[in-house]
């Protein structure tokens, strides 16, 4: 099979335009209403630059890209369609890794023609190639541990063993010199080479491993970062300016979204990537925190359904507060039935959306959308939080460390400094949780104990459904 | 060389100050949207996968670049895909009962 091949600057202008679509398409991501036309305006764009790519006369043979194109795309097509909402960090995540992988490939392979060639490896080559490599093959390890720990094939606790660090350190500096050493020969060595890209796979896992699953939107941020870099660096390699344009243009969002989530914990990434926040569960010892220790005598109180429910129909304002538990049980449609419910007798209700909540940037405003949730109804920490002293009951659904006050007074606290939704200001606080099983920073929770706090136990899914029966009841 | 490598460079320092604007904009209820979309973006990795792919070569490199061009398909197909309908939802509001 042969297709006509198109002259180069007819691709390169052909780059251009894509280029230009990229942009102007995440351009319109700034508002719900334009957001999916600037989707399609990138899709478009995307398709365009791979269709010059198939007429360009560097390309000889269809076979493998026929073939590659097909089976990727049933698979990309599939997973898309079928991928539950609830599931989208980790789709995001297996995503991710994809273009990852194909990054460190396309680089080792730019690495292995030369070599073929008996081409000497230029200072620039060098760099840029093991660049794309070493960021694409990180990422791909990294986002596949990443999937795992979302996905519960691994667990989503820190895992830390003796001399992690050193011996993280040590891998590091060993890609490090061998990098060096390999850029400084000159000419390729594929024998080494391929050392330094198994040591690179191995980087990504031993990267990501230590990374409690709570500080996934912050992995997958800086991955997503990442992928965008090892596309710019194949880019640069392959003198392509539509790889570095769009490869650039991820690499800034993912950056700025890292530092967006770092800044709304209050915690520097350095201690997100290397503290393993959340590691063993702390138990009842005296890594509780100090704030346990205060807490010890105390008892909470539980709320049954029918006085939850009296709560909520009679007051005049409610806020709701989702977290990761909303989402791993699936009760974003029956919450938004209770807020119907209580908007029809004529409740004021808000949803308070913290930026860390949830697995990944925005994720409960994904879930909440999926529940035909008006996006007018969502508001951000810095807006809500001046409403809970005239709210009547807030409602914290699965949410824990975002609501605990100890981040405001506790300084012995792991989370003290973070920013959090002022629940306990509201008249009643309502918590529903399966248990008193501390949450993703393995601490005890103050406002659980609070006068005002009431809990009501059991799988956030069931507790609604009953909530909006008792609602209609009342 | 060292002209082409200022090209590129200066190509990469402008989309960097492009990328930062244009994603600052972005609120934060459309984060995971932007994420998933700016994803699939960097699925254009596929080209390079199909420049590298398109050379009769041994079964050692066809086998690579197949692989690669299999996972940036998926990256592309997929991302592309999934923020589609992330965003319909955003976007038809008030229309459709709530979909399971």
């Amino acid at each position: 099979m042969t297709l006509p091949h198109l002259p180069p600057n007819i691709v390169r202008a052909a780059y251009l335009v894509a280029s230009v679509l990229f942009i102007l398409g995440i351009k319109r991501l700034s508002s719900p209403k334009s957001a999916r036309q600037g989707n399609t305006l990138a899709a478009i764009g995307m398709l365009l630059a791979l269709v010059v790519t198939l007429l360009d006369r560097s390309i000889l043979s269809y076979g493998t890209i026929a073939a590659g194109v097909l089976l990727g795309g049933v698979i990309g097509t599939v997973a898309a369609r079928r991928v539950a909402m609830t599931a989208m960090p980790q789709m995001v995540a297996l995503f991710n890794g994809s273009g990852g992988g194909a990054a460190a490939i396309v680089s080792s392979l730019e690495y292995l023609a030369l070599a073929r060639a008996g081409l000497p490896l230029t200072p620039v080559a060098g760099v840029t190639i093991l660049l794309g490599a070493w960021i694409g093959a990180l990422s791909f390890t990294g986002s596949l541990v990443a999937f795992g720990k979302l996905q519960g094939l691994v667990t989503e606790r820190a895992v830390t063993y003796p001399l992690q660090k050193p011996i993280n350190l040590l891998l590091f500096l060993g890609i490090l010199g061998v990098s060096v050493w390999l850029v400084m020969q000159g000419a390729p060595n594929p024998a080494v080479y391929a050392w330094f890209a198994a040591a690179s796979l191995l980087f990504g896992i031993l990267f990501v491993i230590p990374i409690g699953g709570g500080d996934m939107p912050v992995v997958i941020s800086l991955l997503n970062s990442f992928t965008g870099l090892a596309t710019a660096a194949t880019g640069f390699s392959l003198h392509n300016y539509v790889l570095i344009i769009s490869g650039t243009l991820v690499g800034a969002s993912g950056t700025l979204l890292t530092y967006l989530m770092c800044k709304a914990m209050n915690r520097p990434i350095t201690n997100v990537l290397f503290g393993a926040f959340g590691s063993a569960p702390k138990g009842a010892g005296p890594a509780a925190g100090a704030g346990a220790a205060g807490l010890a005598g105390k008892a909470v109180r539980d709320v049954s359904v029918e006085d939850a429910a009296t709560m909520l129909a009679y007051a005049r304002k409610v806020i709701i507060i989702p977290g990761y538990g909303l989402a791993v049980a699936q009760a974003q449609h029956g919450v938004r039935e209770l807020a119907d419910l209580l908007k029809a007798r004529g409740v004021d209700v808000k949803y308070a959306i913290h930026p860390v909540a949830g697995r990944m940037p925005g994720h409960m405003n994904v879930l909440l959308a999926e529940a035909n949730v008006p996006y007018t109804e969502l508001y951000d920490l810095d807006q809500v939080n001046p409403e809970f002293e005239s709210a009547d009951v807030a409602l914290v659904i699965g949410a824990n460390d975002v609501v605990n006050p100890a981040a405001r007074s506790d300084t012995s606290s792991p989370i003290y400094g973070m920013p959090i939704l002022d629940a306990d200001k509201a008249k009643h606080v309502i918590i529903m949780k399966r248990s008193m099983k501390p949450g993703f920073a393995g601490i005890e929770n103050e406002l659980f104990y609070d006068p005002n706090a009431m809990m009501l136990f059991g799988d956030a899914k069931d507790s609604v459904t009953k909530l909006v029966q008792a609602v209609k009841a009342a | 060389m060292l002209e082409q490598l200022l090209t590129d460079l200066t190509i990469f320092i402008l989309a960097i100050f492009v990328g930062y604007e244009t994603i600052s904009k972005v609120p934060v209820i459309l984060h995971t949207p932007l994420m998933s979309g700016t994803n699939a973006i960097h699925g254009i990795v596929l080209v390079g996968a199909m420049l590298v792919a398109g050379l009769p070569e041994g079964p050692f490199v066809t086998a690579l670049a197949f692989l690669a061009v299999v996972l940036g398909t998926i990256n592309v197909v997929g991302g592309f895909l999934v923020t589609d309908r992330m965003l319909q939802m955003f976007a038809g509001k008030t229309q459709g009962a709530p979909r399971s």
